[in-house]
């Protein structure tokens, strides 16, 4: 069973990002939306660990939720895949679950 | 595939009511079906006519309404919800003793079953909340 899991927060005012990859199966898929696209940024505190955490699973992050921000492309960690809202509804049926980490 | 919905935040308040209709909108582009968008908690805003953004801001409740009436979408307000907060349709409006009522077009006011129903009839639940 594969999973998409959606983290919304950033990692630097909630842990449900830590919590998402502590608990999330080998395998499966973490796409950040909204706020929790900090997490993706070279450079930022998270860097290592989402490296890391890309060898086991899937990394995506929405691309319009950077550009609300402020965040150019290429300042996201390689390895992650910037993906759009149509990007978001093929990740959510190509996987068996879409798990909210609200 | 058939997606359904549920939207946890008011409209103005969270990126999850845009959220959900970015999502909701790239899904019927693609060709998917959208069973129902079920809104819960503070999410049952999205459904009050009344609101008035300035002429500049998206408007998120007709903007709702807009993709429910070119899609035929089953838009589900949560009734304990909906009553906590103030948002009535014309049958809760008479039988709570209210003056008027307020829900906007193409949103229905049901119960929890809907939602229980939505998860089991469509092939995907996606959740947008804080």
């Amino acid at each position: 069973m594969s999973i998409l899991h959606t983290v919304n927060k950033s990692p630097f005012e909630k842990n449900s990002l830590d919590s998402c990859l502590s608990l999330a199966k080998e395998g499966s898929a973490v796409l950040l939306i909204e706020d929790g696209i900090f997490a993706a940024l070279k450079g930022a505190a998270k860097e290592a660990q989402m490296k890391e955490a890309s060898q086991k699973m899937k990394l995506y992050v929405l691309g319009p939720d950077l550009k609300a921000r402020g965040m150019a492309e290429d300042r996201v960690i390689e390895g992650i895949e910037i993906v759009d809202y149509a990007g978001f509804v093929d990740l959510a049926a190509s996987h068996d679950k879409v798990n909210a980490w609200v | 595939m058939k997606f359904a919905i549920q939207v946890n935040e008011g409209p103005y308040q969270h990126q999850a009511a845009d959220s959900a209709y970015q999502f909701t909108k790239a899904a019927l582009e693609k060709g998917h079906e959208i069973f129902r968008v079920f809104f819960y908690h503070d999410g049952v805003n999205n459904a009050t006519k009344l609101t008035t953004p300035p002429q500049d801001d998206r408007n998120i409740v007709n903007r709702w309404s807009e993709l429910a009436a070119q899609h035929e979408l089953d838009l589900v307000v949560c009734v304990a919800a909906a009553q906590r907060r103030g948002i009535v349709d014309e049958g809760e409006a008479k039988r709570n003793g209210k003056d008027a009522e307020n829900i906007a077009p193409g949103f229905r006011i049901s119960g929890l079953g809907q939602l229980v129903e939505a998860g089991i009839q469509a092939d995907r639940l996606v959740v947008f909340g804080d």
